[in-house]
């Protein structure tokens, strides 16, 4: 057996949320997407496949499962933010008729408001909430801190019992001091902050667990269906294989569904005490407590360039709060290359929640802190912050979409001096940028197969997690099979279906579409065999489109797609495929305008048009990837003006553990939005879920500058803010 | 949501006399009552469905103005022809509130009578000084929602946007209870934290709003409702202002100016509407009425923007009702 051909590739992979570059080792095996122009489906725009199922309530979301003899559980959360628990009574929960399972033994000390104290399953829902008010818990309240910034001072209560303040560590290259001491440079230093904000998932987290001896069966809403299996596996003693994972449809998760989390163990475990069914489905207060939220982070920050505007040295200093967990890391200097920098950043714990993987993680925090000091630093210089950064970006592609989206959002017609808009209500134009890898990984096995009837049937255990991957595992299939999308019946979301990873870092379509397109062309390569034979033609010959197979070059003899299965045994074609790296490529870039109205007055900001542009290699499904960008525009936008976690120093509880105070855009609150899907001719897919999110915010917060003049140096951007830098508070 | 008696009754009076009972609350739209008591803000033992009643689910025209029944949806007033053109300011404030699907369903009764939204008040584990509890928390803790105008010892502002307008348009409530009906100024029915720290009406245990009147405006009247809040689908004022003003050609004659959003009652202005009156509306006496309006502001550590913007949106509310053009 000849050597196999590998090559060394940069990817990027996703562990529970944490995304890094890695460089693997990958088979080498020729490989081709082929010419998009003559793409039947691929690159088009698709309709959804489950769009129908979806909009007619047919789709089945874990909230609507219902099964025979079904419990409800109910977690019984922490309403303190720090405290140890002397002891639990849950003897009259127990005798409650209809109550079938508690639970008490999760923890002896809670460190936030929400976090998990004992459990029940119960008949009804209504039952379920009872037998937790009836669940005795003497806790000994103990000190709390809820804000980074108390969490800082060397006095302030020890969250988990070491300092509240990690890392700090200096990463540095170049000379930053000597930099920063040229006398032929503009030097820019501020403050810039991004609070934490909540995922806001509209399906909460939850599951169905059915046991059947001791096998499980667990429907989830996740984005990673193995990680569910393997974490409800180690968490419960059984084997991986004993338990199953279903997540048909599922409304979001955006990073903070990976794995069973606590509340599917729970789950499981009240539906093994009580022998019977339980869906545990979190509520919206729950949501807000518990089950994550993205880091907010403040940076103190020096920037300097050049008096021509090449940028020069940065330096940060920089401080998060990943509450009981940690990971609020960034990545500064953000995006354009300085030669001389130095960072340091510090985690800081907080008696709120853990933090968690929320969509791009630390690239929107990143963004506004980096492009909001290059406006700055360009307003410096005297320079045109576009031309600032056409000047020290190096990124082609980038290099074109500035161009584009300078033209679409009408460039010229920002206010050449920031402030300089007449009237009352000013309007602002305003830049930013986004980088991300999108590169998928290895060990996808996904199924192709044909019947003799003609139907064709692919298999993958993957999720859409609303992105779209349904969609394109279909018409991938259908593109090589030359048939309509509607033929093919693409199964994914059980674990019963073939490994594949979780949905997260932008890695599911780079991971998933190699595969199954390998498959479908292993898949072709079979049955051209046997028509080949049939027709007595080269198999090189067959040309497989419109439902049929045909002979060129020759005899023009075809078989209409069922003629050709026919020829199959019974057994009909079963295939897997395999990852194949040079399907999919790595890195890809975006940029965002965004037009603004200030009122002066009210200190309102209305956002009036965002230009979108986004590149991720060859376009799979158009109108998805549209799809894609006016959702990160939509969460970008709340991140600039809406959203903030808000935690109370006196009683250490959230504030706004709601959708109330808890601000998200609706209808009125949107723009006009232009989503330009920027085809970056490399042949190769990659993913671009998240960066749609990044540059929104900086782009809104430049476009306010640019409108009034005046920095917003903290998100969200509100009337009182903005009132205040207008210097009438 | 703990579990509760329901009561239908058929008549006022069967409703008054279950209201009496302790532990007993009224429900009509129920947006904001079942909202409070799935949160555990408040657990009723009975819950009186006012929506049995019959007759107080229409808007009536007479000669001397408009009866409006406590069960009247929003949608109901917003959407009234006679309302939108003779009493802009109230369809307006109907408009303002919260969602279409809110709007469907909330009655005018209940937004008048509905809870404040102090996010200290509505945690079921905040024992704060409005429930009972020893200390007001907005007053060291975060306050940018809060009032800007209040005696003390509470600083919630009330959350509804149609009683600044009905306010400024000279309604009446009408009162059912235990010893009959009674009438009071809307104007009156509404009570500071220092008069009335538990509750923020007259409304005594057993007593319902059952109608709303609002005098015919005399000739020359226009009105306006503005609010401003941090985004418009579904919020709640960071500041409005109802103007109510009767103009005789450029000259205004009366006026009346009313703020929501910041003191626990809607802020009746006579100082600002003083600044109008025997003037023409110029946008010099209508930031004259702004200022005015927020004379008397004592902000606390996180809601100073409020007075600017108080000042703001007066002065707007008094141009756009000026121009009779909506803003």
């Amino acid at each position: 057996m000849p050597q196999q051909k590998t090559k060394r590739i940069k990817t990027t992979i996703t562990v529970n949320g944490e995304t890094r570059e890695v460089e693997i080792e990958v088979p080498d095996i020729e490989a081709a997407w082929g010419d998009p122009r003559n793409m039947r489906w691929l690159g088009k725009r698709i309709p959804r496949v489950e769009g129908a199922d979806k909009v007619t309530g047919r789709a089945k979301y874990t909230y609507d499962i219902q099964l025979p003899g079904m419990l409800y559980g109910k977690i019984l959360r922490s309403p303190y933010p720090h405290a140890r628990i002397r002891s639990i009574d849950a003897s009259r929960a127990q005798r409650l008729p209809g109550v079938k399972a508690v639970i008490t033994d999760l923890t002896r000390e809670v460190k936030y408001v929400g976090e998990e104290v004992a459990a029940v399953a119960a008949v009804s829902e209504q039952v379920a909430r009872d037998a937790l008010k009836l669940i005795r818990v003497e806790y000994e309240p103990l000190p709390f801190v809820v804000t980074p910034e108390t969490a800082r001072e060397p006095s302030a209560p020890r969250v988990h019992g070491g300092q509240n303040v990690s890392g700090g560590n200096p990463r540095e290259r170049g000379d930053v001091d000597s930099a920063f001491r040229r006398s032929d440079v503009v030097v820019h230093e501020a403050t810039y902050s991004v609070p934490a904000r909540s995922h806001c998932c509209l399906e909460p987290h939850g599951l169905v667990c059915q046991w059947q001896g001791d096998k499980l069966v667990a429907w989830a809403s996740t984005q990673g269906i193995f990680s569910v299996r393997d974490e409800l596996a180690g968490a419960l003693g059984i084997p991986a294989s004993n338990v199953r994972v279903i997540c048909e449809h599922m409304g979001g998760g955006f990073g903070s569904k990976f794995g069973a989390r606590s509340e599917g163990v729970i789950c499981a475990r009240l539906a093994k005490h009580a022998g019977a069914p339980v869906k545990l489905m979190l509520e919206r207060e729950e949501e807000q407590l518990a089950t994550g939220y993205g880091p907010g982070v403040t940076a103190k920050v020096k920037i300097a360039a050049t008096r021509d505007g090449q940028l020069i040295a940065w330096e940060s200093e920089s401080y998060g709060s990943g509450g009981v967990g940690g990971g609020s890391g960034i990545p500064l200097p953000y995006i354009y290359p300085v030669p001389n920098v130095r960072t340091r950043h510090y985690d800081i714990a907080t008696n709120t929640g853990a933090s968690a993987a929320l969509r791009a993680p630390g690239h929107p925090q990143a963004s506004f802190i980096m492009e909001s000091a290059m406006d700055d630093l360009a307003h410096k210089l005297g320079m045109d912050p576009l031309e600032f950064r056409l000047k020290n970006d190096p990124n082609p592609v980038r290099q074109a979409e500035y161009r584009l989206g300078a033209e679409r959002i009408g460039w010229h017609r920002r206010n050449r001096v920031a402030g300089q808009a007449p009237g009352v209500v000013k309007r602002g134009l305003g830049v930013a940028s986004a980088i991300w890898g999108g590169g998928g990984g290895a060990g996808s096995r996904p199924t192709v197969r044909i019947d003799p009837d003609g139907s064709v049937e692919v298999r993958l255990g993957t999720q859409d997690l609303g992105t779209g991957t349904r969609t394109y595992v279909a018409a991938i299939v259908a593109e090589e099979l030359g048939l309509d999308i509607r033929q093919v019946k693409a199964l994914i979301g059980d674990t019963d279906y073939g490994y594949s990873g979780a949905s997260g870092g932008s890695t599911t379509t780079a991971s998933v579409a190699p595969a199954v397109k390998m498959a479908a062309m292993a898949a072709k390569e079979r049955l051209v065999a046997v028509v080949s034979q049939h027709l007595q033609a080269n198999p090189a010959d067959i040309v497989l489109a419109d439902g049929k197979l045909t002979a060129r070059g020759g005899s023009e003899k075809s078989l209409t797609w069922q003629q050709a299965c026919a020829l199959l045994g019974k057994e009909g074609i079963e295939v897997q495929g395999e990852w194949n790296a040079n399907l999919q490529g790595s890195g890809v870039a975006g940029c965002q305008f965004a037009e603004v109205e200030v009122d002066t007055e009210t200190g309102k900001v209305r956002v009036v048009k965002i230009v979108a542009i986004q590149d991720c290699g060859l376009v799979l499904n158009r109108l998805a990837v549209e799809s894609q960008i006016y959702g990160g525009v939509t969460q970008g936008l709340a991140m600039a003006l809406y959203e903030q976690r808000l935690f109370d120093e006196q009683t250490g509880r959230m504030l706004n553990a709601n959708l109330e105070e808890y601000k998200l855009p609706g209808s009125l609150d949107m723009p006009d939005v232009e989503a330009i899907v920027y085809d970056n001719p490399t042949g190769k897919v990659s993913g671009m879920g998240e960066p749609p999110v990044i540059p929104t915010a900086a782009a809104i917060g430049n476009a306010v500058f640019n409108a009034i003049g005046k920095r917003i140096h903290s998100l969200p951007i509100t009337p009182a803010k903005v009132l205040q830098a207008l210097g009438k508070v | 949501m703990k579990a509760f008696a329901y009561h239908q009754p058929r008549t006022v009076a069967d409703a008054v006399r279950l209201l009496s009972q302790r532990g007993t609350m009224a429900i009509a739209g129920g947006q904001d009552i079942l909202g409070a008591m799935k949160d555990g803000l408040f657990e009723p033992e009975h819950l009186v469905n006012l929506k049995s009643l019959p007759g107080l689910g229409d808007i009536k025209e007479t000669s001397t103005g408009l009866q409006i029944g406590a069960l009247v949806t929003l949608s109901d007033i917003a959407e009234h022809p006679v309302i939108r053109r003779d009493y802009t300011a109230l369809a307006e404030a109907a408009e303002a509130v919260a969602t279409l699907q809110i709007r469907n369903v909330g009655t005018i009764g209940g937004n008048l009578c509905q809870r404040p939204r102090c996010w200290y008040f509505r945690d079921p584990h905040v024992h704060c000084l409005k429930k009972g509890g020893d200390q007001c928390y907005a007053v060291r803790g975060d306050n940018r929602y809060h009032a800007i105008i209040s005696p003390g010892p509470c600083y919630i502002v009330h959350p509804s946007d149609c009683a600044p307008a009905l306010i400024a348009l000279g309604a009446k409530v009408t009162i059912a209870g235990a010893k009959g009906t009674r009438t009071v100024a809307l104007k009156h029915f509404f009570q500071m934290p220092d008069k009335n720290l538990k509750g923020e009406n007259v409304l005594q245990p057993g007593e319902v709003v059952t109608q709303i009147t609002v005098p015919k405006p005399k000739a020359g009247t226009r009105s306006t409702y503005l609010k401003v809040r941090e985004k418009d689908s579904f919020d709640w004022a960071l500041v409005s202002a109802a103007v109510v003003l009767q103009m005789q050609g450029e000259i205004c004659r009366a006026a009346t100016v009313v703020l929501g959003g910041v003191a626990p009652v809607p802020y009746d202005s006579a100082s600002a509407a003083k600044m109008l009156v025997g003037k023409p509306v110029t946008v010099q006496t209508a930031t004259a009425a702004g200022k005015a309006a927020v004379e008397q502001a004592t902000p606390l550590e996180h809601n100073a923007y409020k007075v600017p913007l108080a000042a703001a949106v007066v002065k707007r509310a008094v141009l756009a009702a000026a121009r009779g053009v909506r803003e």
